[in-house]
């Protein structure tokens, strides 16, 4: 197999709120020989929010990203289900609305850009499922997580619209049935727990302007984990690992039980399964301690 | 079709059952059925009540997909038991399915629920067309093509449920209008001659009850059996609010203007400014959180917030390409 490379788009917590993150990608991307070129110029996706206020500008700024990764001509890879769908999203609109498309690069041509589509656009976990392969992650464990039962957390912004996202990788996802993570957390050895919550919503999104909602799904989603003896949780999103990693004590309040778990980013499994250090993983930047390794 | 190609398969139906005016607790009754591939989930739900149980009860009207009184749920996910075929849902669930009804605490007998919340919050958005039509026109209201399409999909609405009974925030907070009546709402908004528009809209605006308390999970868009997409009407009703200044929920609506500053400003979101500037003096609440995650390190500084490269460009397509003002 030729090296893999892709077009990095970090998004912005991975810069600032989950630094660990960040680490974790670079450290298995080198464990695996994957090669990432990432997006310095991009901006953010607007975080399904820009386009409340904003759907033209949100559209704009996007195609810029996916812009960046087509002049490397190489798929643009995220590590945020957020930054994925609206990443995702753009690019739909675009590939079926030649007029909108139009209008787009008629803005992006005035810097220099264009938004052609030739670009994939495809979350890091999918990433490593389809062209990596979860066999050779399989064979490459060197500290299987056999004596954990690590609870899989989705988060909505991989999973659903599933027909969407279903464009953006080869391995079909069912978001009432999810497996991509199941079958991650088992190539690494570990015991994958099975619960309702896994496929469920976060909060994150609504937390600032409806925090009691928010902080309900959150604790739902960590009690649902606890109540099938997870040891731990893992996340492809940064976003769900904020809000289960450190809004614990909200969720307590909100559904009247204390529940905290620690909670790694998928990233961050692979990389202990493969002999990362837990420094390489930040894993010093939780706030639900990870008390475990 | 040729009767060769039906395959039949072998299912167990854990069925909810539950009588409100005689059950303390609901039960699952399990019901072992071969299925064949040509049927649908209310084959079996008409096979439980015909030739197993005749007291079964559930809800059906058209069997045709369009009004909507069959929806319900399997292994959670929403169903329009009409519509489904069973071998599929057994493709992705295996062999073993759970049938409950749409809201099991909302149960009345077995399948059938109080839909009562799911009326009433479609009856707070006006669910109808509030024109001043004088007695006698003497033109005729021309809507044209275009202004149609842009209410076609809404229109298709069943009012089956699937989208409001798959709602998380319906779960947890009565108030919330819900992505059912949310596509009601936006289905005379959009239509040029509604003249309800901005009290319509008022009502959507508010907090608790309204689009700005929507999570965002796209857990409606999955469930709705006609396609209609109810979170793309909720994020319409989102910017219709920024257009018509119908600002009823300040920190909702400065949450989504912040990202258009930060960009501005850094290319990135910059978390903290942003948490400020949607807060205000309430900001204060978020101390002891940001408090813990600035020991760990998870709180970058204003004077260390990282920059796109290139932030010339964002800065200038930002200028040409921004359609609102706030």
């Amino acid at each position: 197999m030729s090296k893999l490379k892709y077009a990095l788009f970090t998004g912005c917590t991975a810069k600032e709120s989950t630094p660990e993150q960040m680490m974790s990608t670079m450290a298995v991307a080198k464990k695996l020989d994957i090669e990432l070129i990432e997006l310095t110029e991009a901006s953010c996706c607007g975080a399904s929010h820009l386009q409340d206020y904003d759907d033209f500008l949100s559209l704009v700024l996007n195609a810029r990203n996916i812009a960046y990764a087509e002049k490397h001509g190489l798929t643009m890879v995220t590590i945020c289900n957020t930054c994925q769908l609206n990443t995702a999203m753009t690019k739909h609109r675009l590939d079926n609305n030649a007029e909108l498309k139009a209008r787009v690069n008629e803005k992006l041509g005035e810097v220099g850009l264009e938004y052609k589509g030739t670009s994939l656009v495809t979350h890091f976990l999918y990433a490593i499922i389809d062209d990596f392969g979860l066999d050779k992650i399989k064979e490459m464990v060197v500290k299987p997580l056999s004596q954990f039962n690590i609870a899989p957390f989705y988060g909505c912004h991989n999973i659903r619209p599933s027909e969407l996202q279903n464009e953006s990788h080869k391995t079909p996802e069912n978001p009432y049935n999810p497996t991509s993570l199941d079958d991650l957390i088992i190539a690494c050895g570990g015991q994958n727990v099975d619960y309702d919550e896994k496929n469920k919503c976060c909060g994150f999104h609504a937390e600032l302007q409806a925090p009691k909602t928010a902080a309900t799904l959150t604790g739902n989603a960590i009690a649902g984990a606890m109540d099938q003896n997870a040891d731990w949780m893992v996340t492809p999103c940064p976003l769900c690992h904020l809000k289960l990693d450190t809004q614990y004590h909200h969720a307590s309040v909100a559904i009247g039980r204390e529940v905290k778990l620690p909670v790694l980013h998928m990233q961050q499994m692979i990389g202990l399964a493969l002999g990362c250090s837990t420094e390489e993983l930040g894993l010093k930047h939780h706030v639900s301690e990870v008390d475990f390794v | 079709m040729d009767n060769n190609s039906i395959t039949t398969k072998d299912v167990t139906f854990k069925v909810f059952r539950f009588n409100s005016e005689t059950d303390y607790l609901p039960m699952y009754k399990e019901y072992k059925m071969e299925v064949t591939s040509e049927e649908v989930v209310l084959d079996i739900l008409d096979r439980i009540k015909w030739d197993i149980d005749g007291s079964f009860s559930y809800r059906r009207s058209c069997r045709h997909g369009i009004c909507g009184a069959c929806a319900i749920q399997v292994n959670g996910k929403a169903t329009l038991a009409c519509k489904v075929n069973l071998h599929s849902l057994t493709e992705t669930f295996g062999d073993e399915l759970i049938i409950e009804p749409q809201s099991t605490k909302r149960a009345v007998k077995d399948m059938i629920i109080d839909k009562s919340d799911f009326w009433e919050k479609h009856a707070q958005v006006k669910p109808y067309l509030d024109s001043h039509i004088e007695e006698h026109p003497e033109m005729e209201c021309m809507v044209s093509i275009e202004e149609n399409d842009r209410i076609m999909e809404a229109d298709l609405c069943i009012q089956c449920g699937a989208c409001h009974y798959a709602c998380p925030v319906v779960e947890i907070n009565e108030q919330f209008i819900g992505p059912a009546a949310f596509v009601k709402a936006y289905r005379f908004e959009a239509d040029i001659r509604d003249d309800a528009h901005i009290e319509r809209l008022e009502e959507c605006a508010l907090p608790e009850q309204g689009v700005w308390d929507c999570v965002k999970c796209f857990e409606c868009a999955e469930a709705c059996p006609k396609e209609i997409n109810p979170i793309e009407k909720i994020t319409s009703l989102h910017q219709m609010i920024f257009k018509d200044k119908v600002y009823k929920n300040g920190v909702a609506e400065r949450h989504a203007v912040g990202f258009a500053h930060s960009i501005k400003k850094h290319g990135l979101l910059d978390e903290g400014q942003l948490v400020l500037y949607s807060e205000g003096p309430s900001i204060v609440k978020h101390i002891p959180v940001a408090l813990q995650m600035f020991k760990k390190g998870k709180i970058v500084m204003p004077w260390n917030m990282p920059k796109s490269d290139n932030l010339d460009e964002i800065q200038k397509l930002i200028k040409s390409s921004s359609t609102t003002k706030y």
